[in-house]
């Protein structure tokens, strides 16, 4: 009996600790550090001044920060729900391959990630400006007689966007098709229920812990993902990411800079929580 | 006769989506046999960027350092990930909801916050910047997508063989390795495979907490930039592309060779 | 199986705790004294500059890079100004620093650098740092405005010249918020340092009259978009100018009637530097004549030192890039700290950004 209490204390010690003092140690205690800058002011030299005030907040309540993040979360929405159009049924594909195949395709997606991703941007954008490889193969078959103005745009934003961030989107739907109960699509179609049918109503509620996380791991870092508007749509926006970075980079007034952190992160969780809370009502999420 | 046209049109899609993902990648390996420096204008074949990069001792120490990074902080946040997310799937403890919410927070958090903040917590910690806190920061934010991966794949998972084993009088160390493990491994691997992406392409954190021999490729490449990308990095990516395609397939026919 | 996996992991965690352990402290290259540290942009000191060095003295050098002169100042702030022996930045980041409590740089010692006296002395004694107690000037850069004379069909001369309609949806600006401000200061007049608020309201107008004419902002290759034809004219810095002739030789350079800006990068030692002796030594070297020159070719930054000319290529002479002539250096005004008035540019930018 006492041996089997310690046994299990060992277990669970081994396997939550090491995760929770990690977090505590690197991100609580970091965390800690933004909020009490945030409630800080920039000197005139560019340093930060202790004396606790709400101005770094109370400036953010004004049409030009509202656009900026209203802007920013619309960009990173577009760009999850294309990311999940286009990744579902590739996911869905790759899991009905042969079984040894499997791994080499998923790994075939994720290694041009291993090169630099400023390069493969740099790549996008030969390929898609004026007088870029697109044009000059359309305009030689004849197919436009003028170029198409594709690069600094909306659209090769979301282009440049989806293309940085498919695997996250991939790997998960593809974790939670691959390893869905292959008998209960097989029972409902015996039992006469159109393709189409045993997809919605046994797929894609089974896989839906898949696509949550699939939807987090893209929305969420592209929320603050700067670089791909400014290479691909020419910088004409400003973000929440680039707003960010000018407060450390040009303005030096690191306190606003850590306010809109704060809020940016206070943002993405209630809109985390609220999705969750949406679909979780559906289906039994127990991703998180 | 509803199944061929799927299955034709699932190949069809696939090749689709993975020309979409290695068109950039083809110019960019094209581009590094091009003789103007510029990214623009096609000029004519050299190999002269080869040349350049493997006497350039800067991008190669720059490389060097990535990779030992990559390779470092993957397998930590591999192993803290997995281990975390396990026990926060089986178990209810106090603090559950906090830790939650931190691996949250560190997805959300913009680059630049963690990297002044974790400058200033090793500064004041009086730590030497250099490998060793690069691999502390990139573990940091490698573990939350080990994290979800791992626990996407634990969900809905059947606990009744792990209930048997254990009924069967197997150890609880014992159970996690023979059944636990074998499940959620794909989804290790998929998160290891991120999160090496990720630590390998990190700018913003790197140039924080990095120290004067420290410097890792991503920043070498960013901070190039205000000179006008070299096609060497070109052919450092075309070089590198092809060391891991070809390790990939080498790993498959060892794969296969061993299957008969 | 997984045993097999096991023991794959933890021969690669101790593989890779040694590497570490072996490399965390001084390791790398270099030993003891004869390491230099230089911190700036890379390629900013050329490969084989570095090079020379290393044959001629036989010190290493470790050459770490920052992307933008704040990352860089916070950098430093955390090592306390140590770590570092050589950093090369800009010269109101330099400003910046010498108005600190704990100045983080070192008093340069002239005795220690005789060839101080190669720099031209239109360069020296600047406003940022006069007498040049902490800073030695390395290259200038100055901005101007490219065209393309086939797609343009005026002549441009100005600032101003840009705000005409005919220029909608075509021009590329550097991403940087002190210059383009700065532009729309000097179309009405004014000096780029500016803090009175209601000219920095009149500028913002300004800047909204512009916004049309924007097509995209680059801050690191504005004139690829030249090269490209994606934008028909803009606002660069020197060295980047130059690659758009380099480029397309038709396309056109001009210094701007109103005056331009200008950036002059220097050296400074950081306060606790290692190896102070092989810093001074160092920047001593790169105002030979010779070395001079060879970097300022490469990099196409405007040279600061009388002695560097006898060495100029005729191509390097050739490049209006390179050079700016005197009347337009009188005119050119240099970007200086403006103390807590940047939130208001910063606003001002974002709003300029919105519209």
């Amino acid at each position: 009996m006492f041996k089997k209490i310690k046994k299990l204390d060992i277990f669970k010690i081994v396997f939550i600790y090491p995760l929770a003092l990690w977090m505590v140690i690197f991100v609580a205690i970091p965390l800690i550090y933004i909020i009490v800058i945030s409630f800080a002011q920039r000197s005139a030299s560019g340093e930060i001044v202790y004396s606790f005030n709400l101005r770094n907040y109370t400036t953010m309540i004004s049409p030009l920060y509202f656009k900026v993040f209203f802007d920013s979360i619309s960009l990173a929405f577009v760009s999850t729900l294309l990311a999940l159009l286009f990744g579902y049924p590739f996911a869905y594909f790759i899991a009905k391959v042969k079984k040894r195949w499997r791994v080499i395709l998923l790994l075939l997606v994720v290694i041009p990630f291993w090169t630099n991703s400023l390069i493969r941007i740099y790549g996008w954008m030969i390929l898609l400006r004026t007088e870029g490889i697109i044009n000059h193969f359309l305009l030689a078959i004849k197919l436009i007689h003028e170029p198409i103005k594709m690069l600094y745009s909306y659209g090769a934003v979301l282009v440049g966007m989806v293309y940085m961030l498919f695997p996250f989107m991939v790997l998960p739907l593809y974790n939670s098709i691959e390893k869905m109960d292959k008998s209960l699509t097989e029972a409902s179609k015996d039992l006469g229920a159109s393709r189409w049918k045993c997809f919605f109503t046994i797929t894609l509620p089974l896989t839906m812990p898949g696509i949550v996380a699939g939807s987090i791991l893209v929305f969420v870092p592209s929320i603050g993902l700067f670089f791909i508007p400014d290479l691909m749509g020419g910088g004409t926006v400003m973000l929440i990411g680039n707003l960010i970075r000018n407060q450390f980079l040009q303005a030096r007034n690191w306190p606003f800079g850590a306010a809109l952190s704060i809020v940016m992160i206070f943002v993405a969780l209630l809109l985390i929580g609220v999705a969750t809370k949406l679909l979780g009502k559906k289906v039994d999420l127990e991703v998180f | 006769m509803g199944n061929r046209i799927i299955k034709i049109f699932s190949k069809f899609y696939m090749l689709l989506i993975f020309t979409f993902l290695y068109f950039p990648i083809f110019i960019i390996v094209i581009y590094s046999f091009n003789a103007s420096k510029s990214n623009v204008l096609w000029t004519g074949f050299t190999m002269d960027w080869y040349k350049k990069l493997l006497e350039d001792e800067n991008v190669i120490i720059a490389l060097q350092n990535s990779l030992k990074i990559a390779f470092s902080s993957t397998i930590i946040s591999s192993i803290i990930g997995t281990t975390g997310a396990v026990a926060m799937y089986k178990y209810n403890f106090r603090g559950k909801k906090g830790i939650d919410l931190l691996l949250y927070i560190q997805i959300i958090i913009p680059e630049i916050i963690m990297g002044v903040s974790l400058l200033n917590y090793f500064s004041v910690l009086n730590m030497e910047f250099g490998l060793f806190t690069l691999i502390l920061a990139h573990t940091t934010f490698c573990i939350p997508f080990v994290y979800i991966l791992v626990k996407a794949r634990l969900a809905g998972f059947n606990s009744s063989i792990e209930e048997a084993a254990l009924d069967l009088g197997a150890g609880k160390f014992t159970v996690f390795r023979t059944v636990t493990f074998p499940l959620i491994l794909p989804g290790i691997i998929s998160g290891a495979a991120l999160a090496f992406a990720i630590s390998f392409d990190d700018v913003i954190i790197n140039f924080f907490v990095s120290g004067p021999e420290s410097t890792t490729l991503p920043i070498k490449i960013f901070s190039m930039l205000r000179f006008g990308l070299s096609p060497e990095i070109n052919a450092l990516c075309s070089i590198m592309l092809i060391i891991t395609l070809f390790v990939l397939m080498a790993s498959q026919s060892i794969r296969i060779k061993k299957q008969n | 199986m997984m045993k097999k996996i096991l023991k794959f992991v933890s021969l690669m965690l101790i593989a890779i705790l040694t590497l570490v352990g072996c490399n965390s402290k001084s390791s790398t290259k270099g030993s003891g004294d004869k390491v230099l540290n230089i911190f700036t942009w890379a390629n900013y000191v050329p490969d084989s500059v570095v090079k020379e060095y290393e044959k001629k003295t036989g010190i290493k050098v470790n050459y770490a890079n920052f992307s933008t002169n704040e990352e860089m100042l916070s950098k430093l702030q955390a090592v306390k100004g140590g770590e570092y022996d050589v950093v090369i930045c800009a010269d109101y980041i330099i400003q910046v620093m010498a108005k600190d409590k704990n100045v983080l740089m070192a008093p340069i010692n002239k005795d220690n650098i005789p060839n101080f006296k190669n720099e031209d002395p239109a360069y020296l004694d600047q406003s940022f740092d006069k007498g040049n107690k902490y800073s030695v000037p390395y290259t200038l850069g100055s901005q101007m405005i490219v065209y393309n004379p086939d797609k343009v069909k005026k002549e441009v001369t100005s600032y101003a010249d840009l705000w005409d309609s005919s220029f909608k949806s075509s021009l590329v600006l550097i991403d940087d918020p002190r210059s383009i401000i700065g532009v729309a200061l000097r179309k009405l007049g004014y000096g780029i340092n500016e803090t009175d608020a209601a000219k920095l309201d009149k500028a913002k107008e300004e800047l909204k009259k512009l916004k049309p004419n924007v097509k995209l902002f680059n801050a690191d290759t504005p004139q690829d978009s030249l090269i490209s034809g994606d934008a028909t004219a803009g606002i660069m810095w020197g060295s980047q100018a130059s690659a758009a002739v380099k480029g397309n030789p038709k396309l056109k350079i001009v210094y701007p009637s109103e005056g331009t800006t200008v950036e002059e990068d220097n050296f400074i030692i950081p306060i606790k530097a290692p190896h102070m002796k092989n810093a001074e030594n160092f920047i001593n070297f790169m105002l030979e004549g010779k070395i001079s020159n060879e970097t300022t070719t490469t990099t196409e930054y405007i040279n600061t030192t009388t002695t560097a000319k006898p060495f100029m290529s005729q191509e390097y002479l050739n490049n209006k890039a390179v050079f700016i002539p005197a009347e337009d250096l009188i005119k050119a005004m240099h970007i200086l700290d403006i103390g807590d008035t940047a939130k208001t540019y910063d606003s001002i930018w974002s709003e300029f950004k919105q519209q």
